[in-house]
């Protein structure tokens, strides 16, 4: 929920002391030149790679682009179809003019769709733009797109409104349309009149056209709706909307006009903007967008859960990313902004992610690596821990040999890509169990599970334990459900191992059909035992034989159905330990893993006014200078004025004194120096001290931790807190 | 009833009029006998009042146009500048007496422009020796324009030395208008509500051509039952009776009672018209959406309105900051002590509170308060640790944006921003409920 760049615009001025910064994750897409290419690799030298790293990067980055429009682009096809009827419907009553009697007497409504789109207002826009493109290309050229601060008063609206039809205008014919010109070169009238006579004008010049010339328009339909789209609805101010609303009320007859608010919150909104004489102008319907959350999981199954892409991100990085959604923005943009930071970091800084590539290439890769890139390999310590494990004629092949070293990085390499495949198809099976547990020990979403799998090995977890508690306890009909979906996942995946599972799988399944029919029996066994309780009729022998009969079924008698459930339970505890492993036990994970966190929090997750207090408190933090090296809270003279100024006044209450304040600087400036007896040049010495002061004092102003104040002369507020 | 009479008009053209302005007879001749004859000046400037849906510009219009009057009719709304009402009524005024095209339109800024323009186009258009009427609807819109414009409007007569009659429409009474000096009082006309016999006698004028006027009326009549309390609006009513007559006529469709079966049709239709009132008529369904459902017979209640639709998702820490602000809005500033310190001691209400806080601060609304104190009582309700990275300041921002938060006073460049929070209780409940909150036990007029 970050906010857009325009309410951030107005409030970053408002007050320094509240330390919202602008920060933008510094992903701007690099372009394919040299000179970038070559910043790649600024601090290493050639022998890494750095080239094709970058050219690597690139190409990944694309792929994922791709993939993550294509995957925006299916899940608003059902809003925009849904669009596409409601405003269909409405044009074709507007064509009809129909003189019906029930068309007479009712009152022409504007046609007004409410979009709720979530409260991630950053994503709104890309939702915004493909709602207009789609407009576009299917139904109208006619489309206005407004947004609140650009709309301060109804004629600002107009102009606006006026501005962005009569442009688009422009863009569906050639510019060859004098009359065009000459009205854009006159000031526009800002009313309703002349844009209906535009409109008449428009309509009649297409359809008067030859069909060949109207190439642009053919999609288009017949008087076209004009599409008014009110981008932020909660900014707008009521007056404005109203009188819109009011103006366009009248004219609907002459201009075919639609509105479409883009709602962040609730629909609720358009009740509290608009009283009802001018809600009653409208015929409000609701469209919603999928929600945030439900967008983040296919982003997450399509760009991670994938065999896809060789890039990998670790556990601790997509934790930072997914609590930066959860807790933060709900933005799926700046998932993906983080996602591409995430790999622009790992080809940055990782030497060896040049073998982060598809399988096809990699043999070619690996076997021209350097020598000091065979060495990146031996440091990497995942592969210290490999060769530690190996016999010693091994390990002194593997640490001495580049070939041997390269074809055993080969293999190791290929392992991981497979067990990557295997690790995700498991992992979806896992899921398919865990996610109808109740209580959902392991988390109902498949990212939960995937973070607890990769953190360490989900098998030692309580979780887990309680979740398998859990699972043999499932009725018979879910089971067979869930094991028919699993047969399914690993048939669909592509890896290879899993044609024994299928088959085992399959023989549970048949085994549980065979149960049915042995089923009457069991029940024999249980009605018999059944009239023997019915026979006692003294208390003392009634408890004691339902205390053995609790003890007999807990101790030996299972029943056929539970010893195949604890089977299949265990079968699948089998599966869970063999191949979901956490990544980072894995050898040469850090090629394909991206697992550094530190770095993105702190791309991501800036802190303002913990680095504006470090930069004043500790000025050793950032400029390195040995004297500036302080213990405690004792201040140096040393450090800059803006610094002991800063520090002095942390001392201090809500009201600074600040003759007092120029007493304590100056006993902290002059403690270093000599007492000088000659009072000529103390008292120099006092004005360019005095001078230092104020323009110190003036800093911190500018920086937002004081103000002056009318309360007390010669006193300054402070304004942040910590004050006593 | 007053047949409208009137020596300078036909007296067919008048009858024609009766017919079209159902009871607004007596205010029609009203007006005759103010305007008079064409070539006579009538009065500077009228005044016409009365409620919404009054038929102030249904009877001003169908009146000009039917005696041919000379006029121009403009709506203030729509012409939001004093430029654009200006021009609009010059334009109007070219082209309302010749078919030939407009020429472009001069640009008037201000009042003496207009004045000259609009005796150079009187001349020209040949309108010298005929009242000419201005009339402007939603009048109450010049009230904001530059503050000549309303009282030169009322005098127009006198500065173009011409005979001319501006008549202006409002909803609301002349003592709101009235400038402080200088105004030229206008002649005030009051429109009174239509009587719900004047309803009942309008709407029935209209009915269906396949139905008889009688069915159609007693329709109307059930109709006026049941909105009567909640709607007075004619064009409301109007547009509600089109929406629900096909409801009505299902039994006589199908065959099951015929026209006269008053009794059976009402309890075929008035549930569903009480079902109306409160959801096409408040506009929670769309009136399409309500003809779809009457279409395929399906249920009202399938559909939900707009106000059930209240739940908004939030990222995790919005939803604290929300509280926090609520609390702060809520909540006097002494009390944070005893809300959010571990050991703050026994502190009886009745002791601490002040006289002027014994009223419910929720009666009183939300106060505003300063940005820090937002961020402390976050800190005390987080559980987690939160580092004050941007992230949390700009969810304040988006907020505001959102309008779940307003700001306060923004004059100060350097002052902590001020914030109050505009959520309800319920609102907030929900969102506390979510993240497992008790927000009443927080909150100090619960205690």
């Amino acid at each position: 929920m970050s906010d857009n760049a325009a309410a951030r615009g107005d409030m970053s001025t408002c007050s320094v002391s509240k330390g919202c910064f602008v920060f933008k994750p510094s992903t701007k897409k690099r372009k394919l030149s040299q000179s970038t290419a070559h910043d790649f690799g600024i601090r290493n030298d050639d022998s890494e790679d750095t080239e094709l790293r970058f050219v690597t990067c690139q190409s990944l980055w694309n792929q994922i682009k791709s993939e993550t429009e294509k995957v925006q682009e299916d899940l608003n096809k059902q809003l925009l179809d849904n669009l596409m009827n409601f405003l269909s419907r409405f044009h074709s009553e507007f064509q009809e003019k129909t003189a019906e009697w029930t068309c007479r007497m009712k009152f022409r409504e504007i046609p007004t769709a409410a979009l709720v789109l979530g409260v991630n207002v950053t994503d709104h826009d890309l939702t915004f733009r493909s709602v207009s493109d789609f407009l576009q290309n299917n139904i109208t050229p006619y489309i206005a797109l407004l947004e609140a601060k650009d709309c301060p008063g109804i004629k600002n609206l107009m102009q606006k409104l006026m501005g962005q039809l009569m442009n688009c205008y422009v863009d569906v014919d050639s510019l060859e349309d004098e009359d065009y010109v000459q009205v854009s070169q006159n000031r526009i009238r800002c009313s309703m009149s002349s844009l209906i006579k535009w409109y008449e004008s428009v309509t009649k010049k297409t359809d008067s056209e030859t069909p060949s010339k109207k190439r642009t328009t053919s999609t288009h339909w017949q008087s076209p709706p004009v599409v008014v789209i009110f981008k932020d609805m909660e900014s707008f101010t009521t007056k404005v909307l109203q009188d819109f609303i009011v103006i366009c009320s009248q004219h609907i007859h002459e201009l075919p006009l639609v509105l479409i608010f883009g709602i962040a919150t609730s629909p609720m909104i358009i009740h509290r903007l608009l009283p009802h004489s001018v809600s009653s102008l409208l015929c409000i319907e609701l469209f919603q967008s999928l929600s945030c959350k439900d967008h983040l999981s296919t982003i997450i199954d399509k760009l991670l859960l994938t065999a896809q892409f060789p890039f990998k991100l670790g556990e601790k990085v997509l934790q930072v990313l997914i609590n930066i959604f959860l807790y933060h923005d709900f933005s799926v943009q700046n998932f993906i902004k983080g996602f591409q930071l995430c790999i622009v970091e790992h080809f940055y800084s990782q030497p060896l992610s040049v073998l982060c590539c598809q399988l096809a290439d990699l043999q070619k890769r690996v076997h021209s690596l350097s020598h000091d890139q065979c060495e990146n390999i031996r440091r990497l310590p995942s592969f210290r821990r490999y060769v530690e494990e190996q016999e010693s004629g091994k390990q002194v092949a593997l640490l001495t040999t580049d070939n041997f070293l390269k074809e055993e990085t080969q293999k190791l390499l290929e392992d991981l890509h497979v067990y990557h495949e295997n690790y995700v198809s498991v992992l979806r099976c896992l899921h398919v169990f865990t996610s109808s547990l109740p209580k959902y020990p392991l988390g109902k979403q498949i990212r939960e599970l995937h973070c607890a799998c990769l953190e360490n090995q989900v098998w030692e977890t309580e979780e887990y334990e309680s979740s398998l508690q859990l699972a043999r306890m499932l009725n018979k009909s879910d089971l067979v459900t869930m094991l028919q979906q699993c047969m399914e996942i690993l048939l669909s995946s592509s890896g290879k191992e899993f044609d024994k599972t299928v088959e085992k799988l399959k023989k549970f399944l048949t085994e549980f059909e065979n149960l049915e029919a042995e089923a009457f029996q069991e029940q024999d066994v249980s009605i018999s035992s059944q009239k023997e309780l019915q026979k006692k009729t003294d208390l003392y022998h009634l408890q004691k034989t339902l205390l053995e009969l609790k003890e007999s079924r807990r101790s030996k008698k299972l029943t056929k159905f539970e010893m195949l459930r604890f089977e299949v339970v265990d079968y699948i505890d089998s599966l869970v330990r063999k191949y979901l492993v956490p990544a980072d036990r894995r050898t040469l994970h850090e090629i394909l893993y991206f697992n550094t966190a530190a770095v993105l929090r702190g791309h991501l997750n800036a802190a303002p006014r913990t680095a504006l207090h470090t930069a004043l408190n500790n000025p050793h933090w950032y400029l390195k200078n040995q004297a500036l090296k302080c213990d405690g809270g004792s201040i140096s003279n040393k450090a800059p004025d803006i610094c002991i100024v800063y520090k002095l006044h942390l001392e201090c209450g809500r009201l600074i004194n600040l003759v007092d304040w120029l007493e304590a600087f100056s006993t902290v400036v002059m403690a270093g120096e000599e007492p000088n007896a000659d009072t000529a040049s103390s008292d120099q010495m006092d004005d360019i001290i005095h001078a230092r002061f104020i323009r110190a004092v003036s800093e911190l102003e500018l920086l937002g931790f004081i103000k002056p104040s009318k309360q007390k002369t010669d006193h300054v507020a402070r304004l942040t807190w910590g004050g006593c | 009833m007053p047949n409208l009479e009137h020596p300078a008009y036909p007296a067919a053209a008048l009858l024609h009029l009766e017919g079209l302005v159902p009871c607004r007879e007596s205010q029609v001749s009203m007006l005759l006998s103010i305007f008079g004859e064409r070539q006579q000046f009538s009065f500077p400037s009228i005044f016409i009042y009365g409620h919404t849906s009054s038929g102030k510009t249904y009877v001003m219009q169908t009146l000009l146009k039917t005696l041919q009057l000379p006029h121009v009719f403009v709506n203030c709304v729509e012409c939001f500048t004093s430029r654009l009402l200006l021009e609009e009524i010059l334009i109007q005024l070219q082209s309302c007496s010749c078919e030939t095209e407009p020429t472009s339109p001069v640009p008037c800024d201000t009042f003496n422009d207009f004045v000259r323009l609009f005796k150079q186009a009187l001349v020209s258009r040949g309108l010298q020796d005929q009242t000419l009427y201005i009339v402007l609807d939603r009048a109450e819109q010049l009230r904001e324009m530059e503050a000549n414009i309303l009282p030169a409007f009322l005098r127009l007569q006198e500065l173009t030395d011409s005979n001319v009659t501006v008549v202006l429409l409002s909803e609301i009474v002349w003592e709101l208008f009235r400038p402080n000096v200088g105004c030229f009082d206008p002649l005030t006309l009051y429109f009174p509500d239509y009587s719900i016999g004047h309803l009942q006698k309008i709407l029935s004028q209209n009915h269906p051509p396949e139905y008889t006027a009688d069915f159609y009326a007693a329709y109307i009549n059930i109709l006026l039952g049941v909105f009567y309390m909640v709607c007075r609006d004619l064009k409301e009513l109007r547009h509600l009776a089109a929406l629900n007559f096909s409801k009505y006529c299902e039994p006589v469709v199908r065959g099951e009672a015929n026209e006269r079966d008053t009794r059976k049709l009402w309890k075929n239709i008035e549930p569903h018209l009480k079902k109306a009132m409160q959801t096409v008529y408040l506009r929670e369904i769309s009136s399409s959406q309500w003809e779809r459902l009457q279409h395929d017979g399906g249920e009202p209640g399938q559909l939900k309105g707009l106000s059930a639709h209240t739940h908004v998702e939030l990222p995790y820490y919005s939803k604290f900051l929300l509280i926090a602000a609520y609390l702060a809005s809520y909540n006097p500033v002494r009390t944070d002590k005893r809300f959010f310190l571990k050991h703050h001691g026994k502190i009886k209400k009745t002791n601490f509170m002040k006289k002027h806080e014994k009223t419910s601060n929720h009666l009183l609304g939300p106060k505003p308060f300063p940005l820090d104190r937002l961020l402390a009582i976050l800190y005390s309700i987080v559980d987690k640790r939160v580092a004050p990275t941007a992230n949390i300041f700009s969810q304040i921002t988006s907020l505001v944006t959102l309008q779940l938060l307003s700001m306060v006073g923004q004059n100060d460049q350097l002052e902590g921003p001020r914030y109050k929070c505009t959520v309800s209780l319920d609102f907030i409940r929900a969102v506390a409920r979510t993240v497992n909150f008790d927000i009443i036990k927080y909150l100090y007029d619960f205690l």
